[in-house]
């Protein structure tokens, strides 16, 4: 069936109109990073600051350990990104391929423990952490974001494995390949998307994560971003504007870069084709 | 890419290693000792000068370092909670003495009664050290305050002919609402009230004019009563929004830094602030624009209103309680108290340092605010138990629907005193 011109313009103008909603508060962000204080406080304020400025980039860098901060955030995201994946795809492998009543009973504990709270886990955590004498360190907070991201990232694979049509690792069996070559050559490359697409939800969890990492992180040369950016809200809500809309633009950035480097593979489409249904 | 993909692995493998042998806890092998004072500095000038000051101590004082800890209004109470629990708090605390309660009574904080020098106790006056005192201890050392002032802009006011008040000569609560409804016209107010938080910012004005609300019976136990002193501001603003038009109906649920673009924008002729947002109308007010600072208005009890300061309190883990004391004693000498005052853009509540000449200036208003210092006294609520409940679940959304004409000053006081009083009972058994 073919759409009308005036369905399509109609579509694209939607598109657009969606996309701007959606791009709003991040363009406002970029507006506001480089606007002088005075322009902050216009009555009627306009999307292209009249007397652009990068004062604001300067004084965040000059308060506050941005960059320590950034690379403290990026270990924190990655280191948790890769072992929630090391561990979630053999777990969810076994329980999309064996369901047995154990694999059933695991998946509902996984939907239930995305329901407690931070604030009943904390305290708790804190002093398991202590004691591991984990508080105040990168890998420590590396550890709770994996514990946090693994539930959700166990479930997400679950739904990729279950897409993989098990025909194939039939198929596989039949030519003569062994369990192993089968997982590593057929299995892995079509759970590729879904690999990725987790990995990067841990990611973007892990790097916007705030609380977790101002309870257990102590000196600023070992707190992340989302800290640091608290650092220039002061007290009853009062607000830097400039230089924390700067700091939190470049924020942004890292996790915007990743998903524009790999969303390609989350929609590689790569089973199309794969079996005939 | 594979190769790449298992070198990145690696790479990331290896840096978690090298951030996790870097962490080494801080400790006294040389026999120093090393104290950590969380600072909530958060303005540049005031982080300067709390870093300045530690500096200069730790030049003067080889065996006691301090290490200065960056922390966050935004998420204080929390972050000490866990860490008091975790004992891992830092040594020197820095909060505000309506936090300190729950942390007082819980036994986190030292009593620092026997700790500090006469020189300090003697120089912040006794209503500024209620505001820390806690049973029979004081868990904190007030050293800023803010007064809520009047921000006008002085053009539309000097145009208009209505009388400035001074901290000499006051407004009083009908003359500041005659004074809004005069300045007021079409889309033009006189006042923006910025109230985002209506629960202490009508507590603290309604001491001027005699209002307490928390009544202490012989028994220990406290109870709401909403009488004719505690009516007074909530009844001015009520009216200014909803009777005169004198006040913007909009501003109800806005902070003070929303308020700033209507003001410089000519909206509004006046909004009340905390005294430190001088600071952000410096910055931000465009070039020419003329502003002034004037004092709150005055009711039955002159310009008296409610603060609850800055603090420096010492952790009760803490091992070395008596260095502690000594830090925080050299850090609120007069000289310094004024540096810390001045980055704040706030009043120091020492009574030599409040005689500093840079206090005293009129530039940026600095000797209207000094003239209300001694006007200043503990906010009403901070020691009563169960308060925070009280302010979030009655008072707050009372306060709101009042102020918008939702309901009437019936239904406030009757929200205020039974519902009130039915939580702060649960506190109280």
């Amino acid at each position: 069936m073919r759409t009308s011109p005036g369905a399509r313009v109609g579509q694209y103008v939607a598109l657009l109109a969606y996309l701007l909603f959606l791009a709003f508060p991040f363009l406002w962000l970029i507006s506001t990073a480089f606007k002088p204080p005075q322009e902050l406080g216009n009555l009627h304020p306009t999307w292209i600051p009249q007397d652009p400025t990068l004062a604001n980039f300067r004084q965040a860098f000059d308060e506050q350990p941005l960059l320590r901060a950034a690379l403290n955030s990026l270990l924190a995201a990655t280191g948790a990104a890769v072992i929630a994946v090391l561990i979630a795809t053999p777990m969810a492998y076994v329980m999309a391929r064996h369901r047995t009543r154990l694999a059933r009973a695991a998946t509902g504990w996984v939907v239930v423990s995305q329901a407690f709270p931070f604030v009943l886990v904390i305290i708790p955590l804190f002093l398991v952490l202590k004691n591991l004498r984990l508080i105040n360190s990168v890998p420590g907070l590396v550890m709770v974001y994996v514990v946090w991201a693994l539930p959700f990232a166990l479930w997400m694979l679950v739904g990729y494995v279950r897409a993989v049509p098990a025909e194939l690792e039939e198929a596989a069996a039949v030519d003569g390949a062994g369990r192993l070559r089968t997982l590593v050559s057929v299995t892995a490359p079509l759970l590729a998307p879904g690999i990725v697409a987790t990995a990067l939800f841990a990611f973007i969890t892990a790097w916007n994560e705030f609380f977790f990492a101002l309870v257990l992180l102590k000196t600023p040369e070992k707190q992340t971003l989302p800290v640091i950016l608290t650092h220039f809200i002061g007290a009853e809500g009062v607000a830097d504007l400039g230089p924390l809309a700067a700091a939190a633009f470049l924020a942004t950035l890292p996790s915007l870069i990743v998903f524009a480097v790999i969303q390609r593979r989350i929609t590689g489409g790569m089973l199309a084709g794969a079996v005939k249904s | 890419m594979r190769r790449r993909s298992g070198w990145i692995v690696a790479a990331v493998l290896m840096l978690l290693v090298s951030a996790c042998t870097g962490g080494a806890e801080d400790g006294s092998a040389d026999g120093r000792i090393t104290l950590r004072f969380q600072s909530l500095a958060w303005q540049e000038e005031s982080v300067e000068a709390n870093k300045e000051l530690v500096a200069e101590w730790n030049a003067t004082h080889p065996d006691v370092r301090v290490e200065y800890v960056q922390g966050s209004w935004d998420s204080v109470h929390d972050q000490l909670l866990t860490s008091f629990e975790g004992g891992e708090a830092p040594d020197i605390i820095h909060d505000a003495s309506d936090d300190l309660a729950d942390f007082a009574y819980g036994g986190y904080l030292a009593d620092l009664t026997g700790l500090l020098p006469e020189r300090l106790k003697a120089d912040i006056p006794q209503r500024s050290w209620e505001t820390v005192t806690f049973g029979d201890g004081i868990y904190g050392v007030p050293f800023l305050q803010e007064p809520r002032v009047i921000v006008a802009n002085a053009t539309w006011l000097e145009e208009s002919g209505v009388r400035i008040p001074t901290p000499e000569e006051p407004w009083t609560w009908a003359e500041f609402r005659e004074v809004t409804k005069e300045l007021s016209a079409e889309g033009k107010y006189g006042v923006a009230w910025p109230l985002k938080e209506p629960v202490s910012a009508t507590l603290n004005l309604s001491l001027s004019a005699g209002g307490q609300l928390f009544h202490r019976g012989a028994d220990g136990k406290v109870t709401v009563r909403f009488e004719a002193g505690d009516e007074v501001v909530p009844r001015t603003i009520h009216d200014q929004v909803n009777t005169d038009a004198g006040a913007s109906g909009s501003t109800l649920g806005s902070s003070g830094s929303d308020t700033l673009p209507g003001f410089f924008g000519g909206k509004y002729a006046m909004v009340p602030l905390g005294f430190s947002y001088r600071q952000q109308i410096v910055q931000q007010a465009p070039k020419g624009f003329d502003w002034q600072v004037l004092p709150a208005p005055a009711g039955a009890e002159g310009l008296a209103q409610g603060v609850s300061p800055q603090t420096l309190s010492i952790a009760e883990d803490s091992p070395h309680k008596k260095e502690a004391a000594a830090f925080i004693d050299f850090l609120l000498r007069p000289e310094n108290m004024v540096r810390l005052a001045l980055g704040d853009w706030m009043l120091p509540t020492g009574t030599q340092a409040l005689k500093d000449p840079a206090l005293h200036t009129t530039r940026h208003d600095w000797a209207t605010g000094t003239a209300l210092a001694g006007h200043l006294r503990s906010a009403p609520a901070q020691s009563v138990r169960g308060y925070p409940e009280w302010k979030d679940k009655v008072a707050t959304p009372a306060l709101q629907e009042y102020y918008s004409g939702a309901i009437d000053l019936d239904e406030l006081r009757r929200r205020l005193e039974e519902d009130g009083n039915l939580v702060l009972a649960r506190y109280q058994r």
